[in-house]
């Protein structure tokens, strides 16, 4: 593939095109669970929702042949998982934390099971954008091909930024999570509002999922999440519950992530597995920075159980 | 929500108050503790027979094979035994660090340290007496795995990082520096398409218990587990353990050291799944490959939240799933079920064991009169 004339360009520009292409899954996965989070309660089966949503959006595209309504797929099949975790933590003395941990095994679980037959064959995928055709350099334009999804998502942050700080929606979302007794004494019910958020969180994440599956890697199979899902629910901690941040965040793991392989193109393979862990060492070496056991996170939502 | 893990890990403590002695007050505590997770795995298992039911299978056979694969014959017993042993090793794991109010999730990487420690300190010492080689491999695995959570211990209290997050964080590093090492500097140039370590060397093996298949490892995890139920409800270092757990504001004003009690506790849990990884290279795989990263981890969390975080009931819930692992080639190949169908019930036999935490002191009958 490497020519010679563009050399060592090779990487910034594969770092380039993984960020945008490795972050789509992160960017939904970590909005998503901003919502639910914000709402006062965490999520951490969104990895096996991934995993679920990228298993779910395969097979619908291939049995229905578009594969948007796979994306569909997928994320029902995430909203649905998050009425479920929203379901059990709703009973008394539950803890969130280990129903999404229970989740997480679950959702890959059924994933593989039900996925079993999906692994032979190829599913329609879905379309990218050309934004490189300006260009003659095939690197660049591949870097540029971008899918759609990754577009909505980057729209979709900036109107969730909004609407957590003006719409009626955004507003109960938050007195959910600061204040329980508040959003009570005003008439609403708390466990509702976890529901609906941690449903959409559910969805998005599914979607995430249809990413994996539909557009890159672009197949199903039992390796195709290792941990995003997981990554995602950190990164949204060290993004202090903005969606902004999150945006900007999932951007610089997708970079992280495409550092393996990218240096593999010019054929550095030494640290090829150190350089695949670059997003979780990155994830860790972030929160060490930016936490402290002295005070709470600046932003976190008062009723959030892991930052207490 | 923190307040209630809190709760539930006293409470296992706490059996009912002995004001009036009747029989129900004195045991009902203890009875809720088999009754209601003895109904989540019904419950799970009946929900597992209904979907299984939808593929079109009959869940009367689902349920021969399962009793079949894991106790029907002496040789499934001696199958479920030996994936007890890492089971009951990670599934300390989790428990461990539960006594404090931590959700340790990380046990996988301890393993796969555990493992690499081991073989690495076997590779160095080949030649020496088998048994010089074998009690290094232990210390070396308890000591590799025991680091790698104490870190995530060490995190949580000088840095306030969630150990929940960092210790699943590290399961996928711990796998990257595995993947690293036996495919560069630790390969033997002799495994071509599975890369691997070299061989401990079959006089170092651990071996298999007079009489059994089973290997020695299942003692080393009965060792462990009694080990550590005594620890915690037998010393004064468990009891301090557990007043941090349920109050760490209290322990604090009462001068305990909270820090050293999180990095002693979370460096005997991962020491427990280090040795879970010698076990598995001592006992069964004798090289450090990928094949090690077989779930033992993730399916330890799993027994430790359905033995309610207790040293002792790790031991038949271990014994229990290992059981279902072990039912699995069965199933795959009389009934034709996938082998990811364990996973799918270990998954909903810990959705139902979390659902039924809303149950307890809520069953009429067992309370008693007070």
């Amino acid at each position: 593939m490497a020519d010679g004339s563009i050399g060592l360009w090779t990487v910034p520009l594969a770092v380039l095109g993984g960020a945008i292409r490795v972050s789509t899954p992160f960017l939904f996965v970590s909005l998503g669970e901003c919502i639910t989070e914000r709402s006062g309660r965490i999520n951490l089966g969104l990895e096996g929702t991934l995993v679920m949503g990228a298993m779910s959006a395969y097979g619908i595209s291939y049995l229905t042949g578009s594969p948007w309504l796979g994306v569909l797929a997928a994320g029902i099949t995430g909203a649905l998982l998050g009425a479920l975790h929203a379901g059990i933590c709703s009973l008394p003395r539950v803890n969130d934390v280990a129903v999404g941990i229970a989740l997480m095994l679950f959702g890959t679980g059924l994933a593989f099971y039900l996925g079993k037959p999906l692994i032979e064959p190829t599913a329609p995928r879905l379309p990218a954008i050309d934004f490189g055709w300006w260009s003659d350099i095939p690197q660049l334009r591949a870097a540029l091909r971008v899918n759609v999804l990754f577009l909505i998502g980057v729209v979709l942050a900036p109107i969730l930024y909004w609407a957590f700080r003006t719409t009626r929606w955004g507003l109960l979302i938050r007195t959910a999570g600061e204040s329980s007794d508040a959003a009570r004494a005003m008439g609403h019910s708390v466990l509702l509002i976890r529901l609906r958020a941690t449903m959409v969180g559910g969805f998005l994440a599914g979607i995430g999922g249809s990413f994996l599956s539909l557009f890159y890697p672009g197949s199903w199979n039992e390796g195709l999440s290792s941990g995003q899902g997981i990554t995602a629910v950190a990164l949204v901690i060290f993004a202090r519950w903005d969606p902004l941040l999150c945006l900007w965040a999932s951007l610089a793991f997708g970079g992280a992530a495409a550092l393996g392989p990218a240096l593999q193109s010019v054929g550095v393979t030494s640290g090829y597995h150190l350089f695949n862990a670059a997003p979780y060492i990155l994830t860790l070496a972030i929160m060490i920075v930016t936490c402290s056991p002295k005070r709470t996170l600046t932003g976190a939502p008062a009723e959030l159980s892991i930052t207490r | 929500m923190t307040s209630e893990a809190a709760d539930s890990a006293e409470a296992v403590g706490a059996v009912a108050p002995a004001a009036d002695p009747g029989f129900l007050q004195r045991y009902g505590g203890t009875i809720e503790y088999v009754l209601i997770p003895g109904a989540a795995l019904a419950g799970a298992l009946v929900v597992f027979g209904i979907f299984v039911m939808l593929f079109g299978k009959n869940p009367l056979d689902l349920y021969f094979y399962m009793y079949q694969g894991a106790f029907g014959t002496w040789f499934s017993w001696q199958n479920t035994l030996t994936r007890a042993a890492p089971l009951i090793l990670t599934a300390l794991c989790t428990a461990l660090p539960a006594q404090l109010g931590m959700v340790i999730i990380g046990g996988e990487g301890a393993l796969l340290i555990g493992a690499l420690s081991a073989t690495s300190a076997a590779l160095l010492l080949q030649g020496m007496p088998p048994l010089v080689v074998q009690v290094a491999m232990v210390v070396a695995g308890v000591i590799g795995g025991g680091l790698w959570i104490m870190l995530a211990g060490g995190l949580r209290q000088y840095r306030g990082v969630n150990e929940t997050i960092s210790s699943l964080l590290l399961v996928y590093i711990a796998l990257a520096i595995l993947n690293h090492l036996v495919e560069g500097m630790m390969r033997d140039p002799a495994s071509l398409n599975k890369p691997s370590t070299r061989e401990i060397g079959a006089a170092n093996m651990i071996g298999s218990i007079p009489g059994t298949d089973v290997h020695w490892g299942l003692v080393f995890g009965l060792i462990a587990a009694i080990a550590a139920y005594i620890l915690i409800y037998h010393t004064v270092f468990g009891f301090a353990a557990r007043v941090a757990g349920g109050n760490i504001r209290a322990a604090k004003i009462v001068g305990l050291g909270v820090s050293k009690l999180i990095l002693t506790i979370c460096f005997l849990a991962g020491g427990a799944a280090g040795l879970a990884g010698m076990v598995e290279v001592a006992a069964v795989q004798g090289r450090t490959n990928a094949n090690l990263a077989a779930g033992y981890g993730f399916t330890g969390i799993l027994v430790a939240f359905l033995a309610r975080q207790n040293p002792l009931a790790i031991i038949p819930v271990a014994i229990l799933l290992g059981g279902i692992s072990a039912s699995g080639g069965l199933l795959q190949r009389r009934l034709g079920l996938p082998d990811a169908s364990v996973l799918v019930l270990q998954g909903i036999i810990f959705v139902f064991v979390l659902a039924s935490d809303a149950l307890y002191g809520r069953i009429g009958f067992l309370k008693g009169k007070s």
